[in-house]
């Protein structure tokens, strides 16, 4: 009886599993059809989307536009955040705790909250539609997880390395770049894959920020599924799950994705 | 040693000014703006006055199709937070007892949707539940209906969406509740001869309450401000809080109404934080 309870327990959890699965499997296998709308299974098989959806020129823009944004507020999250992580882990100043909870707040809102708000606050000073009011927007959602993650992998190294050195005869620059910033690079490398996938990745304050002649991927891609639904965004959409999958594993094997998001 | 500590400080907010900038500049000018928004007078085209006003409030308030809005916001995110609990807590549970070196793979593949794009997996749903989508094909191929059933473009396609979207943040909530639950006293309660079941009702299920508490506050929150599951399930014929913001900013243009509704959903999170508060410290009694 005990057998057949726990089958039935694994069963019910293996079909909990397809629950969670199914959409993105679904959206890989569709991305193959030769139909010229959704339907599943199709009714034939082919490359056809693939073809259009290289010949796009909606998403060619898109794409180039997320890549340079994404790689810019990426770099410029680690360049602001990676000292104030620093400050706050490595410094003990009065009122760091109140630093990081300032930092991270951005995360309490809600995207649609903060989207309207920069959108607000970013039309009148002309930044709406253009790269630096892009930057900016993405970075305020974004900052927040490198400072997180990078303090939190600083906290965790022991100090004594870096008092040893110091002891040793090192100069405090010394000591940062020979000691501090080899131990912490695991933790800036999962910030930035993060920081770079979020920013790829970001639909909803884009929404808000775009123009007609400057607009990102995801906003493209969601302006098409909601005008339309053909199997184009099922091809776009596996390019960038495996796109996504390449850049976690990479970190995966260099750094470790569980341990460098601090759990 | 004092002169030690100012230079400390100094250093410490030299290294953070951009940061502390960048927020500032970002995040909270927006907000405060949103709230005086909120405050300024439209007219009936939608476009931006001068002055205060509490209209907009009055509107929300008074008018019923935002009493409407509120209630279906309510309603739906209620729905998914509790779908994503169902589905969320026997995961949790597998995973949290899985002694197997495939342990780690299948805690990954129950938040990996957390790393695809949101506008994929409602495609994804779109796929599924379509008219021509594999239930509906399904269905047929089995003959049980003629004309496919509506799955999407309604609350019900919003509801499967949202559930399967909240779902990540449900299981590592009560995952990490689970880890912290000591395994001897479900250990304990089985040598003395509970069957399994009662030592899930006795000991499991009440110690892991504090995290059903909190996974729920998270997903509810998630729920009531989700846009893009909404939008993409509902096919523009489900209207919510947040499809509302949307839009009066992007769409009417009535940015003061648009900022009143943003506010409304900030004041029903500090309620629901404040009462999930008081929730969590009763149950960890």
């Amino acid at each position: 009886m005990r057998g057949i309870g726990a089958i039935a327990a694994r069963l019910g959890v293996a079909l909990l599993y397809v629950f969670i699965l199914a959409p993105i499997m679904l959206v890989i296998a569709i991305s193959f059809s030769g139909d010229n709308f959704i339907a599943f299974p199709p009714r034939s098989w082919g490359l056809r989307w693939y073809a259009a959806l290289f010949a796009h020129d909606g998403f060619a823009r898109g794409f180039r536009v997320s890549l340079v944004l994404a790689s810019v507020v990426t770099a410029l999250d680690l360049l602001i955040g990676v000292p104030a992580a620093y400050a706050i882990a490595r410094l003990r100043f009065p009122g760091r705790d109140g630093l990081l909870a300032f930092l991270t707040a951005p995360l309490l809102l809600p995207t649609i909250v903060l989207g309207l708000a920069i959108l607000l606050v970013f039309y009148p000073l002309k930044l709406a539609a253009t790269y630096p009011g892009l930057i900016a927007a993405h970075m305020v959602v974004t900052l927040p997880f490198v400072v997180r993650i990078v303090a939190t992998a600083l906290s965790t190294l022991p100090g004594d390395i870096e008092d040893a050195a110091a002891t040793l005869g090192a100069s405090p620059t010394t000591v940062f770049r020979r000691v501090t910033l080899p131990l912490m690079l695991p933790g800036v490398i999962a910030a930035a894959a993060l920081a770079f996938i979020l920013s790829f990745d970001e639909v909803v304050i884009s929404l808000f920020v775009v123009g007609p002649r400057l607009s990102t991927l995801p906003v493209e891609l969601f302006r098409y599924v909601e005008g339309r639904t053909d199997p184009m965004v099922a091809a776009l959409s596996t390019v960038l799950i495996l796109a996504t999958i390449s850049v976690v594993l990479v970190v995966e094997r260099s750094v470790g994705v569980m341990r460098s998001l601090g759990r | 040693m004092a002169g030690d500590r100012e230079g400390r400080r100094g250093l410490a907010a030299a290294l953070s000014l951009p940061a502390v900038a960048t927020v500032s500049l970002g995040f909270l000018l927006p907000v405060v703006w949103l709230a005086r928004m909120s405050l300024n007078p439209s007219d009936a085209s939608g476009a931006l006055g001068e002055g205060w006003t509490l209209h907009h409030y009055k509107e929300l308030v008074t008018d019923s199709f935002y009493a409407d809005l509120a209630l279906a916001s309510l309603k739906m995110s209620v729905t998914a937070t509790f779908f994503a609990l169902m589905v969320g807590y026997p995961i949790a549970l597998f995973l949290h007892r899985l002694e197997s070196r495939w342990k780690t793979l299948l805690v990954l593949l129950a938040i990996c949707p957390l790393l695809v794009s949101g506008v994929v997996r409602a495609y994804g749903w779109i796929v599924i539940l379509g008219d021509a989508g594999w239930i509906n094909s399904m269905l047929k191929g089995a003959g049980l209906i003629d004309r496919p059933i509506r799955l999407v473009n309604n609350h019900v396609g919003v509801a499967i969406g949202l559930t399967e979207s909240l779902l990540p943040y449900m299981t590592l909530s009560l995952l990490a509740g689970l880890g912290r639950l000591d395994r001897g006293l479900e250990e304990a309660a089985r040598t003395l001869g509970a069957s399994p079941l009662r030592t899930f009702l006795r000991i499991t299920l009440p110690l892991s309450l504090p995290a059903v508490v909190l996974g729920s506050t998270i997903c509810f929150m998630l729920a009531i401000s989700a846009f893009v599951t909404p939008r993409l399930l509902g096919g523009g014929r489900v209207f919510l809080l947040a499809t509302e913001i949307y839009d009066q900013a992007l769409l009417t243009l009535n940015w003061p109404l648009a900022a009143t509704i943003a506010v409304a959903i900030l004041v029903l999170f500090s309620l629901v934080l404040v009462a999930s508060g008081r929730l969590q410290r009763r149950v960890a009694q």
